[in-house]
Formats: structure tokens, C-alpha cells, sequence
């Protein structure tokens, strides 16, 4: 099953994701998150993506989901440290994180492959949440 | 003296000018940006300073790496990854060297350049560090093939990095968080061009006392 990670700048708005996504799919989809440095301030650490990414594999790939700003840029300073097998099978979706993550843990539940998560994380930038 | 403990210095000596420039960083990332690049450089090289001790007897790559996983590893905003690619890309030049010599600073300078390029997805003209480091590298390049010495070389390269901060005052940023102010973001200085100015200045610094 595919593992999924969640980075923000807060490790609050991680973990509060990680929490809201487990509540939608009660499966036992890997959901781990990777927020704010190390010494609790509002930042993101490329070698702590790095640990959950290995955290969240068990084989079948892990997509990422990030907020904004760095924590793209640390995610792909952690996919760039990885080691060659792993390496080709992680891929960030370019999706709001909050709708996404929900959208990639449901994907994931239903035993999708790497891409198809990608594209209904993606999709989720089309979300409309209030019908006139 | 030799390159690793010349390397050692230079790297102490970035520190300690990155700490004693941290309200000035933090203070020109406060106009346009978040307000952190004073406070984070400053987290991330505190611990590069602590690190140093324990890999002085190290190869000049080992050196330029401990450096790089460091700084990805607790600065915490863009510069941490940016600057951390910098150093990697720099490293993978000289691994396994004691001795480096001024092939390897052009060539060094040259990956760290690409690798920031490549990790930013920026270029010159952005409002980034690219745009001291830019002009740093090609004066400093021109500098070395008309032979002078590895100090005039610096000299040149951190005098093109400080025009280079100037020039980043008059055009509005393309990354980052300033890019969200637009044209609002001409007439400040960029605080990534201006930390990296201030590591060029450091080499130098060290390079002219070390003499």
C-alpha cells in the first residue's frame, strides 16, 4: 500500500492532518507527519521528510503532500538524499494539503498505485465546497 | 596551512559573520519576507560551528558535506535546502581531497551555483542570492584564468557579490515570499543576495588574514 507524508511549516497543521485523514479512511494506510524543525520552531527539515518518507514506504511508494514555500524545497532535498531504489518511487502532488492529503488517504485506502493518489490529490484543487 | 584547515577557518569565520548579522538579515527579511533569515542562518550555522571539531582531520568533502546536512537539517526555511544543495553540489567536487586548488574553487563554485539553480528553479534577475553569486562567480572566474592569486580572486568575487545586492534593490522579486508583493518589493535589498554576500566577504576575510 502506498504510504503517504505530510509536511508543513507547523507540526501542528502536520499532525492535525495526519489526524483528520486517519479519521476518513480507518484503514490502516501509513500516514506520518513531518512539520516544523527539530527545536519545535515553524520551519521544515528536509532530514526529518527523509525519516518519514522511509517511515511511511513499505515497498509500494509514498506520496508527499506539503503546504508551501520551503517545505517544497525540503522535500525535494529529501527525495534527493534517498537512496536509488526508493528514490523513483516518491512523488510530491502539487495539491492544497489539507483537501489532499484527505483525498490522497482515501485513494491510498482503496489500494490505488502512486499516480492515481497523485491525480485525486490533484483533483482536489477543483474542489468546490459551496454549491450556489 | 593546509586546504582543510584553511576550509575549517573559513567555514568558523562564515559562522561567527552570520551571527553577527543576524538582526541585519532578519531585519531586511522583515520588509519582504517572513522575518526568519537572520534567526534561521544564524540556527543553522550555530550548529555547523559545533559540528566543525569533530570532522577538522576530515577530507575537504566530508567537510563541505557535514556542512550542507546541517544546514538542511535545522535552518528551516528555503535557505536550509538552497544553501544545503549549495554545499553538497561543492563537496561531490573535492570528496576525498586534503589539498584543493584553484581548478577546484572555480569548479566548486560553478556546482554550488547549479545546484541552487536547480533546487530554486530560480536565475539571475529573480531577487535571489543567485544574484550575488552570479556576478561572484564570474569575476572570481576571470580573476583565476588571468592568474591572479586566489586572493584577488575573492576580493573581486565579494566586490561583484555586494554590486550584485545593490542591483537586487531595483528590480521586484520572482521567488519566494516576496513574490507575493510583486513590484511592492522593489527598493529593498533581498536577504538571501545579501547573506550570501556576506559568506563571500567572510572567505575573503579569512583568506587575507590567513596569509
Amino acid at each position: 500500500m502506498v504510504g503517504i507524508v505530510i509536511v508543513s511549516h507547523s507540526s501542528k497543521i502536520a499532525e492535525g492532518i495526519v489526524e483528520l485523514s486517519r479519521q476518513m479512511v480507518q484503514s490502516n494506510v501509513k500516514i506520518i507527519p513531518a512539520g516544523g524543525t527539530s527545536d519545535g520552531r515553524i520551519g521544515t527539515d528536509a532530514t526529518k521528510i527523509l525519516e518519514a518518507i522511509k517511515k511511511a514506504n513499505d515497498g509500494d511508494g509514498v506520496i508527499v503532500l506539503a503546504d508551501l514555500g520551503s517545505a517544497i524545497l525540503s522535500t525535494e532535498m529529501a527525495i534527493d538524499l534517498l537512496d536509488e531504489d526508493i528514490k523513483n518511487k516518491v512523488i510530491i502532488a502539487d495539491a492544497p494539503v489539507v483537501e489532499g492529503s484527505v483525498a490522497a488517504a482515501v485513494e491510498a485506502s482503496l489500494g490505488s498505485d502512486l499516480e492515481k493518489i497523485k491525480e485525486s490529490a490533484e483533483e482536489s484543487k477543483r474542489l468546490i465546497k459551496i454549491n450556489s | 596551512m593546509k586546504s582543510t584547515e584553511l576550509m575549517i577557518k573559513i567555514i568558523d569565520n562564515i559562522a561567527t559573520t552570520i551571527h553577527e548579522n543576524k538582526e541585519y538579515l532578519t531585519e531586511l527579511d522583515a520588509k519582504i519576507g517572513d522575518s526568519d533569515h537572520g534567526i534561521n542562518m544564524d540556527k543553522g550555522f550555530k550548529m555547523v560551528q559545533e559540528k566543525l571539531h569533530a570532522v577538522k582531520d576530515k577530507d575537504c568533502g566530508t567537510i563541505l558535506k557535514t556542512v550542507a546536512m546541517t544546514l538542511v537539517s535545522t535552518v528551516g526555511g528555503a535557505s536550509g535546502p538552497l544553501y544545503g544543495t549549495a554545499f553538497l553540489k561543492a563537496a561531490s567536487v573535492v570528496s576525498d581531497k586534503k589539498e584543493i586548488n584553484k581548478d577546484d574553487i572555480v569548479k566548486m563554485f560553478e556546482e554550488a551555483i547549479m545546484g541552487i539553480k536547480m533546487r530554486g528553479k530560480a536565475n539571475k534577475g529573480d531577487k535571489t542570492m543567485l544574484d550575488a553569486l552570479i556576478p561572484a562567480y564570474e569575476e572570481l572566474k576571470k580573476s583565476i584564468e588571468n592568474n591572479e592569486t586566489i586572493i584577488e580572486a575573492f576580493d573581486k568575487g565579494q566586490k561583484a557579490a555586494y554590486e550584485g545586492v545593490e542591483y537586487t534593490k531595483k528590480i521586484a522579486a520572482k521567488k519566494g515570499r516576496a513574490s507575493y508583493l510583486g513590484e511592492r518589493s522593489i527598493g529593498h535589498q533581498d536577504p538571501g543576495a545579501t547573506s550570501s554576500y556576506l559568506m563571500l566577504k567572510a572567505i575573503y576575510d579569512t583568506l587575507k588574514e590567513a596569509k
